[in-house]
C-alpha cells in the first residue's frame, strides 16, 4: 500500500464528531438550562452570589449599627423585610449574613475537598495498612453526627471564623475521601495507567493527572451538593451561639435571637429562614443539574 | 550463555537471560515466564509468537519493569544498552521508559485516558523526560492541566503536531485537541505510536498492536511501525499470536510456549524448516489459500497448567513426536540446529521437516470449515 493510499484510508477513518471547546461548553450549559430544575438552581445560586458580592451597594442600611428605625417595624417601603428588636434593617442583615455564610461555606467546602481528596488519594494508592488506617479514621469521623462533631470542635477551639470553617469542613471530609479513593481504585486498574507508566509517568503524575482528572466531575458535583450542607451547618453553629459572633449578622444567629418574637414580629424569623432555604435548595438543585449535565456516562464518552 | 547466538554483540539493544516471572495466586504459583533468553540487535525486528497465556505479554512488561502484583520478576537479567535494568532504581527505570524503550499496547480503546485530550497525552511523554524537571513542578503542572488552564503551547505543541503528522493522523493541527472518543481505533493506535516515538527510543515493544483493529487498519498500522522502525533504527519486539504478521514484519522470531522459548530462528528458516513440533503444528494450522482444505487443522489439547511444575518438556502432552520417557522428565535445552536457529527439542526432525511436519502435527482433530485468519 502506498503512502498516499494509507493517508486516504486514514482520512476516511476519521468520522469526525468535531467538538470544539466552545461547543462543549455550550452543550454543558444547554443541558443545565434544558432541565428546568437545574435552571432554577442556577438562578437561586447566582442571585445569592451576586447579592452577596455587591452587599455593600445593595444593602440599604448598615447591618450592625442599631436604631436605623423603630423597633419591630413591619415590612414596608422603608424597610422591606422590617426591623428587629434593635431597629436594625432585617433585609440588610440577611444580605450581609448571606455574604458571610457563603464565604465560610466556600472555604469549608474547599478545605474538606482538599483534605478528603488527599486522604483518599493516599489511601487508594498506598493501599494495605495505610488504606486501613485512613479509612478507619474516616469511618470514625463519619460515625459522629456532624453537628455534635462541629460543636465539639468549636467548643474545644473556641469561636472564630477559621475554627468555624474547620468545624464545618471536618464532617465533610469522609465523603471526599471515599469518593476519591474509589476513583483511585477504579482508575488504577485501567490500561491507560499502564500506558502512562510505559511512557515514563511517575506515581505522582499518575495520581494527580489520571486519577484526579477522572474524579473531577463527581467531586465537583459533591462539592456543589455539599455547599448546601455547609450553609446549614454554619447557620446551625450560629444558632447555638458558636458560629458568627454578635453583632455581626448571620442567618442562624438571627433565627435564634428573634425566635422569642415570632408571634409579635414574625418577619424577623421568616426572612432569615427563607434565605437559608433559598441557598440550600439552590445548591442542591444545581448539584443535581450539574451531575446530569456532566456525568460522562450520560454523554458520548464511553 | 547466549554467546553462541551470533546475531548481535556490540549492537545488542536488549538481551534477556533466564527471565522468570511468577504469579503468586491463591491457587498456586503460576510460572508465566519460565526462564527465557531473548536478544534484539539494533534496528532489528524480532517477533515473539505464542498462544494466549504463553507469557508473551508478561515478558514485555517485565522488560518495562511494569510487572504488577501478584506477579514478580523472579530471576534473570534484563540488559538494555549494556545496563542491567533489574539493578536500576525505580527512578532510573522511569527515565528509561518512554524515552529509550517505548511500548504500544493491545487495545488502543483503553490505553488512552478518556478525559484527557490526545495531544495532552502525547505531550505528557515529552514533558516527563525533559531534563531538570523538579518534582514540585510536576505536581503544579498536573494540577494546572487538570483544570485545563494550561494548554499545550509553543515548542511542545509543535512537536506533538509534528509527531501526529509523522504517524499520519490527518489534520494533525486540529486533532491534537481532540478527545480519545472522537478517534477510531486505528487513529488511537497511531496516537499511542506517536506517544511512544516522542524521544526516538532505541527499542519499541509492540504488544499485539493490531489485535483490536480490523484487517485493513492492521496492515496500515504495521506498515507505519515498520517504516518508523527502519527510519529510526529502532529495535522492535513485535508480540503477536498471528504468525503471519511475523512473516511479513520481522527478521527473526522466537516461538514461546507455556512460558518458555521453544524455537528461535530467522523468519525464513522458521517457515521453511520449522524444527519444534509446536512450531510445526502452528504452521500446519495456518490456513492456506492455495490449498483445497475443507477443514481447519488444529492442534489437539491445551497448554499445561502453569501452576504445576513440570520437569520435562511443556509440550509433552500434545507432542506427536515425544520420546518416552526422556521428554517427560528432562527439560530440553535450546540447541543449535542451524545458523541462528535453535530449538528446545530432543527429537530430530528429518531435513524435509516442513512437509513432514504438516502430516505429523496435522493428525489432530479437524474442527470447523476453514474461515478467515483468526
Amino acid at each position: 500500500m502506498t503512502g498516499t493510499g494509507t493517508e486516504q484510508v486514514a482520512m476516511q477513518e476519521v468520522s469526525i464528531v468535531r467538538t470544539t471547546r466552545r461547543a462543549r461548553a455550550r452543550r454543558v450549559l444547554s443541558t443545565i438550562l434544558s432541565t428546568r430544575r437545574a435552571l432554577v438552581g442556577l438562578i437561586l445560586v447566582l442571585s445569592m452570589v451576586i447579592v452577596s458580592a455587591f452587599a455593600p451597594i445593595i444593602a440599604p442600611y448598615d447591618p450592625v449599627i442599631p436604631d436605623h428605625g423603630p423597633q419591630f417595624a413591619p415590612p414596608g417601603w422603608e424597610f422591606p423585610f422590617g426591623t428587629d428588636d434593635f431597629g436594625r434593617d432585617v433585609l440588610s442583615r440577611v444580605i450581609w449574613g448571606g455574604r458571610k455564610a457563603l464565604v465560610i461555606s466556600l472555604a469549608a467546602v474547599l478545605l474538606a475537598m482538599v483534605a478528603g481528596g488527599v486522604l483518599g488519594l493516599v489511601a487508594g494508592f498506598v493501599g494495605r495498612r495505610v488504606d486501613q488506617l485512613i479509612m478507619r479514621l474516616v469511618d470514625i469521623l463519619q460515625a459522629i453526627p456532624w453537628l455534635v462533631m462541629a460543636l465539639m470542635v468549636v467548643a474545644f477551639l473556641g469561636p472564630g471564623v477559621w475554627n468555624v470553617i474547620f468545624a464545618i469542613a471536618l464532617p465533610g471530609v469522609p465523603g471526599y475521601a471515599r469518593l476519591v479513593r474509589s476513583a483511585v481504585l477504579e482508575v488504577r486498574e485501567q490500561d491507560y495507567v499502564t500506558a502512562a507508566r510505559a511512557i515514563g509517568d511517575g506515581p505522582v503524575s499518575i495520581m494527580v493527572r489520571q486519577v484526579l482528572a477522572n474524579s473531577f466531575v463527581p467531586v465537583l458535583v459533591v462539592m456543589t451538593l455539599g455547599f448546601g450542607n455547609t450553609l446549614i451547618a454554619e447557620a446551625g453553629l450560629s444558632f447555638v451561639g458558636l458560629g458568627t459572633q454578635p453583632p455581626e449578622p448571620s442567618w442562624g444567629r438571627m433565627l435564634s435571637e428573634s425566635r422569642s418574637f415570632i408571634s409579635v414580629a414574625s418577619w424577623t424569623v421568616v426572612f432569615p429562614g427563607l434565605a437559608i432555604s433559598w441557598g440550600v435548595i439552590g445548591f442542591n438543585i444545581l448539584g443535581d443539574g450539574l451531575r446530569d449535565a456532566l456525568d460522562p456516562r450520560m454523554r458520548d464518552i464511553r | 550463555m547466549t554467546a553462541a547466538n551470533g546475531a548481535a554483540d556490540a549492537g545488542t539493544v536488549l538481551s534477556v537471560e533466564d527471565l522468570r516471572v511468577y504469579f503468586y495466586t491463591r491457587s498456586g504459583v503460576v510460572r508465566a515466564v519460565d526462564g527465557i533468553d531473548l536478544e534484539i540487535a539494533k534496528g532489528e525486528a524480532v517477533g515473539l509468537v505464542g498462544e494466549s497465556g504463553s507469557g508473551k505479554s508478561q515478558t514485555a512488561l517485565a522488560v518495562m519493569g511494569l510487572t504488577t502484583r501478584p506477579g514478580r520478576v523472579e530471576s534473570g537479567r534484563i540488559v538494555f544498552n549494556g545496563m542491567d535494568l533489574r539493578r536500576q532504581s525505580a527512578e532510573a527505570i522511569r527515565n528509561i521508559r518512554g524515552r529509550d524503550i517505548a511500548m504500544i499496547f493491545q487495545d488502543p480503546m483503553s490505553s488512552l485516558n478518556p478525559v484527557l485530550r490526545v495531544g495532552e497525552q502525547v505531550a505528557d511523554g515529552m514533558r516527563v523526560h525533559q531534563p531538570g524537571r523538579r518534582r514540585m513542578a510536576v505536581v503544579l503542572d498536573e494540577l494546572l492541566a487538570l483544570h485545563r488552564l494550561r494548554r499545550i503551547t509553543g515548542r511542545i505543541r509543535a512537536r506533538v503536531v509534528e509527531l501526529f503528522r509523522r504517524v499520519r493522523i490527518p489534520g494533525s493541527e486540529r486533532r491534537v485537541r481532540s478527545f480519545p472518543h472522537e478517534f477510531s481505533g486505528g487513529l488511537r493506535q497511531r496516537v499511542m505510536i506517536a506517544a511512544g516515538l516522542a524521544w526516538s527510543p532505541s527499542l519499541l515493544i509492540a504488544d499485539e498492536p493490531t489485535t483490536a483493529l480490523d484487517v485493513t487498519i492492521e496492515a496500515q498500522v504495521l506498515e507505519l511501525i515498520a517504516e518508523l522502525q527502519q527510519e529510526m533504527e529502532m529495535g522492535l519486539l513485535l508480540i503477536t499470536h498471528d504468525i503471519g504478521l511475523v512473516a511479513e514484519n520481522c527478521d527473526r522470531v522466537y516461538v514461546m510456549y507455556a512460558g518458555r522459548i521453544v524455537e528461535e530462528a530467522r523468519v525464513r528458516d522458521l517457515f521453511t524448516n520449522p524444527r519444534h513440533p509446536y512450531t510445526q503444528g502452528l504452521l500446519a494450522s495456518t490456513p492456506d489459500l492455495d490449498d483445497d482444505q475443507e477443514w481447519l487443522v488444529t492442534m489437539e489439547g491445551a497448554m499445561p497448567d502453569l501452576t504445576e511444575p513440570f520437569a520435562g518438556c511443556a509440550f509433552y502432552d500434545r507432542c506427536p513426536h515425544r520420546l518416552d520417557p526422556r521428554c517427560a522428565i528432562e527439560r530440553p535445552p535450546l540447541r543449535e540446529v542451524g545458523t541462528h536457529h535453535r530449538v528446545a527439542c530432543f527429537y530430530d526432525s528429518p531435513q524435509a521437516a516442513g512437509v513432514e511436519a504438516r502430516r505429523g502435527a496435522g493428525e489432530g482433530s479437524e474442527v470447523g470449515p476453514v474461515g478467515g485468519p483468526s
